[in-house]
């Protein structure tokens, strides 16, 4: 029996089955509900090694089911899928820990891990997707799934975060679909095909190609948070924290991320998009998002809020990355990807700590925070200096391909905005680690749970020291192989010279 | 013993068997149940049963002489692939809600509930496997007169006014179609459908027909703007009929006109087209606009059939040059549009029980409670909107790819635009399901068949949406387009 | 040939008036009423032009007027019933819309 053809299925399927099992149980299953949760998470990391493993050794991991009747539902492993669900992948089985660590003692968290294990089913969906349809249901279900998550709490501010958090992205899935259907009715397939699948048409499609462009950026970009259309990233922080270390560092914004780079690399191709003129346009608005969400970011005293402008700016990076069209700039913006998830992660598992020992919801509350929860807070300072770019941490990596590449593509420009942009996270993460560090702690904290002589429960602890540790290693050992960065080169030696 | 099971004349068990039980039902109530159920459940089997028997013949076509009289002088049954459609979608909601009714109607109104639902089965499987245009009217009024006397079964004032406004649309609907019937006879002396199609020409007379058939069907199909029989009735009917109105009856006469576009009326197709298209887009824009507007849950879907009705039209103009992906996509989004129609109805239902009350704004933690009604609204709202993946996404995917292949912006725009209209008033619900009401108040009991059949519809619904190949192919819409005349 | 096609426009002019009566009336047995003009009017029209070669009548519409007279009777016992309920539950025999109160 050829395994090869189902493995991909297997992964997806390996958060879907515990999901809906999930969902019959009594709410009292508590432990059952925990091995689910962690079976499904090891097992999906077992295949996703394995399917690592076996790429590099040429094997084919591809599953094809009749979708339509001319169009295939494709999982395909390539080694941009790959890097996306490692990325998730790991991330998830890290804030499953996390998650049952913060919804200790809350209510319906059945409803909770049901959904968080479809959110994770829909994003390895996207990530394994091998043509524009099976992205595209996959993308949708994303969405589908992540609302009850943001909803969870059942008050009528999360109610209207849901619904504005709905109005961008269903708004955004039909100027997918739009493009979708318009594309395939010119072309007349939709696999992702290493340097577009677009080529064929001739010069007299350009104005209808230039519009499919638009319409799929612009679907894609509501997700990716681009500038103008990220008004719901910052509302969606009334949502738990783990939800929203999910949405901003795994899923929901990934996924809009890697559907442009996909767009860009597998359905238009580099050359044809340069050569339509739609990737410069592309690039101004990414480095406009970038300095947007980074002077935005400086105004928030709400810790989450600042993180979600932070993201908002950050994602970009990648959305640049892309849209300069030059391999190094690529592989800049491709390990970001990877780079970013880990760093962002961190510190919103670092603001959900804060919030759930302390209650500590306001920049402005973190006076000497760091003497009483000294590992959060170092997490935190790594996940900072991340994000600002300072070596050897991953984030540094990120920005020095991207400058490099910048150069090597001749847009010099793109130098002057990651400075900026370093420099403004500085002035936005610099003043919190100060503060958390170097002020005195205020006579009483707004909460104080006690746990042990730890400084908070274990499950909340371990998550981001861990991720911290990977952001720093990855940085430090960037230069090893099987590292992002060298999964990064790869992909770009696919899209660039290889025939 | 396949031998024997390819022999049995399916189609007349579809008609009698329902027709049968029902007197039965009638004359000993206490059977009422399990006859109903036992017949909901053998109109599936025989559903694949007729199924198999049109794959096996050579133009996909069943035909059977009842009581061996041909026509014109006797009753011709003929089943072809858009048949075996819509007998399916019969007879899948027709299980569910069979089921549904189980536990809803108690005593008094069970007795009345399940003869008439098992006639107005017997009318509809014998409406779609008519193969003449006067036992068309025959079927249509028994379908219209049994379909109006469950919606007056819970006896309010507003369930008898609902009642009998609609009980005037049909009668009005069905003179119309009767005088196109008697125009058509004059003219061509014959009321068999194949036969009419081989002879029938462009002629005023023709045209006449087309116009008062035509509105007497749209008229009982609510297609905008003469749906406003439709919200009344379908509100203030109990549940279960609600489904089955939605799903089914007006199916029913989309079907008939579907059927006379497709053979009679086909030298006519070019020009009223873009009538029927633009009704449509109409419908879609209106139904959707005046389902956001409403307070009340079953109201709400009321007009979401209206919108979802007008989808049905848009692909009228399309036929001319894509024909089988255009039938397709009408077949998909009716057959799912049944499923997730009655699954929120009968969700709808739900929650009335539970709560006494069907206004949206005050759920009250429904999501918590009622969770698997809770998931039937969604899976079927999904459905309803088109996201994938479901029935409704696939049945939308391949009406844009047709609309784009021929250039319809038009028809494209209004189809995005119906999707987000749709989603806004299913997450309106959705989201009002998550909180909690102003007031609390104590809940009824739902029992579990009711919730489940919900879900399951609801689920049938999402589930069609990865089988589409084979669905479609087993319906076999290419060779109906094709067939022109059929000799009995 | 002639009387024939009279009668048939009879049928039509019943059917037209019977439209009318529908619409403008409120009262719910003037509907009714209406409804069964129009019903008769289409069975005019049925019968009228029916004809086979030669001057020997058509049975076949016959027998569908035959047919339809059964089921408007049916009907129609239908519409009685349904406005008498209607007129014992909210005391007036019309729609509820179409009330001037």
């Amino acid at each position: 029996m050829n395994w090869d053809k189902w493995i991909p299925l297997m992964v997806v399927a390996s958060s879907l089955l515990p999901g809906l099992i999930i969902f019959t149980l009594a709410e009292k299953r508590g432990r059952l509900r925990t091995t689910l949760n962690l079976l499904g998470a090891v097992v999906k990391l077992g295949l996703v090694g394995l399917m690592v493993w076996g790429v590099y050794n040429e094997h084919h991991y591809e599953t094809r089911l009749a979708l339509l009747p001319n169009l295939e539902l494709v999982l395909r492993a390539g080694p941009l899928s790959l890097l996306f669900v490692t990325l998730s992948t790991a991330l998830w089985f890290v804030t499953t820990v996390y998650a049952i660590g913060y919804l200790e003692g809350s209510a319906h968290r059945n409803r909770f891990f049901g959904f968080f294990s479809l959110c994770v089913t829909a994003t390895v969906g996207v990530a394994l997707s091998g043509n524009l349809i099976t992205f595209l249901l996959f993308y949708e279900l994303l969405t589908l799934s992540t609302y009850p998550l943001l909803v969870h709490r059942g008050t009528e501010a999360a109610r209207r975060a849901g619904q504005t958090y709905l109005i961008y992205t269903l708004f955004g899935g039909a100027l997918l679909l739009l493009g979708t259907v318009w594309l395939y009715s010119l072309t007349g397939t939709l696999e992702f095909t290493p340097r577009g699948f677009i080529s064929g048409l001739g010069p007299e499609h350009n104005s209808a190609l230039i519009m499919i462009f638009i319409l799929l950026i612009a679907g894609l970009g509501v997700k990716a948070a681009l500038f103008p259309l990220h008004g719901w990233l910052p509302k969606a922080m009334v949502a738990p924290a783990p939800v929203s270390a999910l949405l901003h560092a795994v899923a929901v914004v990934k996924a809009g991320a890697f559907g442009i780079v996909r767009v860009v690399y597998d359905v238009f191709g580099v050359e044809t998009a340069a050569l339509l003129g739609v990737t410069m346009p592309l690039a101004w608005l990414a480095a406009f998002t970038i300095i947007y969400g980074s002077v935005r970011a400086l105004y928030q005293d709400d810790l989450k809020r600042r993180l979600a402008f932070s993201t908002i700016s950050q994602v970009s990076y990648i959305i640049l990355g892309v849209a300069i069209a030059g391999p190094i700039a690529t592989i800049g913006g491709v390990v970001h990807l990877v780079h970013q998830g880990l760093m962002k992660i961190t510190l919103f598992f670092c603001a959900g700590n804060l919030a759930e020992t302390l209650e500590i919801h306001k920049v402005s509350e973190m006076n000497g925070v760091g003497r009483r929860m000294p590992w959060t807070m170092a997490a935190f300072t790594i996940g900072a200096f991340g994000m600002i770019g300072a070596p050897p941490i991953a984030g540094f990596i990120s920005k020095w391909y991207l400058g490099l590449g910048a150069l090597d593509a001749g847009q010099d420009w793109v130098i002057l905005v990651l400075i900026g942009s370093s420099l403004l996270n500085a002035m936005y993460f610099l003043p919190i680690l100060h503060r958390a560090w170097f002020r005195e702690p205020p006579k009483q904290w707004p909460a104080d749970h006690q746990f042990g002589d730890k400084e908070t429960a274990w499950a909340l602890l371990l998550p981001p020291v861990v991720t911290a540790a990977f952001a720093l290693g990855i940085g430090l050992l960037a230069s090893l192989p099987f590292t992002p960065l060298d999964w990064a080169k790869l992909i770009a030696t696919r899209e660039f010279y290889q025939q | 013993m396949h031998e024997t099971l390819s022999q049995i004349p399916w189609a007349l068990v579809l008609i009698l068997l329902p027709l049968v039980t029902g007197m039965l039902a009638f004359l000993w109530p206490r059977l009422a149940i399990p006859l109903g159920l036992m017949t909901a459940a053998m109109q599936i089997l025989a559903v694949i049963g007729l199924g198999w028997q049109i794959h096996s013949t050579n133009d996909a076509a069943y035909h059977h002489a009842v009581g061996g009289w041909g026509a014109p002088l006797g009753i011709v049954l003929y089943a072809d692939g858009l048949s075996l459609l819509m007998l399916t979608v019969t007879a899948l909601v027709g299980l569910g809600v069979s089921i549904y009714s189980v536990e809803y109607f108690q005593r008094e109104q069970a007795l009345r509930f399940w003869p008439i639902w098992l006639f107005l089965l017997a009318a509809l499987n014998a409406l779609f496997l008519t193969a003449d245009i006067f036992n068309l009217y025959v079927t249509l009024e028994l379908l219209g007169l049994a379909a109006v006397t469950l919606t007056a079964l819970a006896g309010s004032k507003a369930a008898l006014d609902g009642a009998m406004r609609y009980l005037l649309a049909t009668l009005l609907g069905s003179l119309c179609y009767l005088l196109g019937v008697a125009l058509l006879y004059h003219s061509y002396g014959t009321v068999d459908i194949s036969t009419l199609a081989e002879r029938v020409e462009a002629t005023p007379a023709v045209w006449a027909a087309l116009g008062l058939m035509g509105a007497g069907l749209i008229l009982k199909t609510a297609l905008f703007p003469l749906h406003f029989w439709l919200p009344p009735a379908h509100a203030s009917a109990p549940a279960p009929v609600s489904a089955i109105l939605s799903a089914l009856v007006i199916k029913a006469a989309f079907y008939i006109l579907l059927r006379l576009w497709l053979t009679i009326f086909s030298p006519l197709n070019e020009s009223a087209a873009t009538l029927l298209g633009l009704l449509g887009g109409a419908a879609v824009l209106w139904g959707s606009l005046q389902a956001l507007r409403q307070t009340r849950l079953k109201l709400l879907i009321a007009y979401s059939t209206v919108a979802q009705i007008g989808y049905l039209f848009l692909a009228f103009p399309l036929a001319a040059a894509a024909a089988l992906s255009t039938w397709n996509a009408v077949a998909y989004l009716a057959l799912s549009h049944a499923l997730a129609k009655a699954a929120l109805f009968l969700a709808a239902g739900n929650l009335l029980c539970f709560g006494g009350h069907d206004r949206i704004a005050d759920f009250d933690r429904v999501v918590r409670r009622l969770p698997i009604t809770a998931a039937a609204l969604a899976l079927a709202g999904v459905s309803i909107i088109g996201l994938p993946p479901s029935g409704g996404f696939i049945g939308k995917w391949l009406l844009l790819e047709t609309a784009l292949g021929q250039g319809r912006w038009d028809l494209v725009i209004v189809m995005l635009l119906g999707g987000l209209l749709a989603a806004a008033y299913v997450f309106k619900v959705l989201g009002h399901s998550f909180t909690e009401a102003d007031v609390m108040h104590e809940a009824g009991a739902v029992p579990k068949i009711m919730e489940w059949s919900a879900l399951l519809l609801a689920i049938a619904a999402v589930v069609l949406g990865f089988l589409a190949v084979p669905v479609l192919d087993w319906f076999g819409l290419g060779e109906v387009v094709g067939i022109r005349a059929v000799s009995s | 040939m002639s009387l024939a096609f009279t009668y048939a426009l009879i049928g039509v002019g019943l059917f037209t008036m019977g439209l009318y009566a529908l619409i403008v009336h409120a009262h719910l047995l003037r509907k009714i009423l209406a409804l069964n003009i129009m019903g008769s009017g289409v069975f005019m029209i049925l019968v009228a032009l029916a004809k086979r070669s030669g001057d020997v009548p058509d049975p076949v519409p016959h027998a569908m007027v035959i047919t339809g007279i059964v089921v408007a009777v049916s009907a129609t016992a239908l519409a009685l019933t349904l406005m008498l309920k209607l007129n014992a539950t909210s005391g007036r025999a019309t729609l509820v819309d179409d009330r001037q109160d």
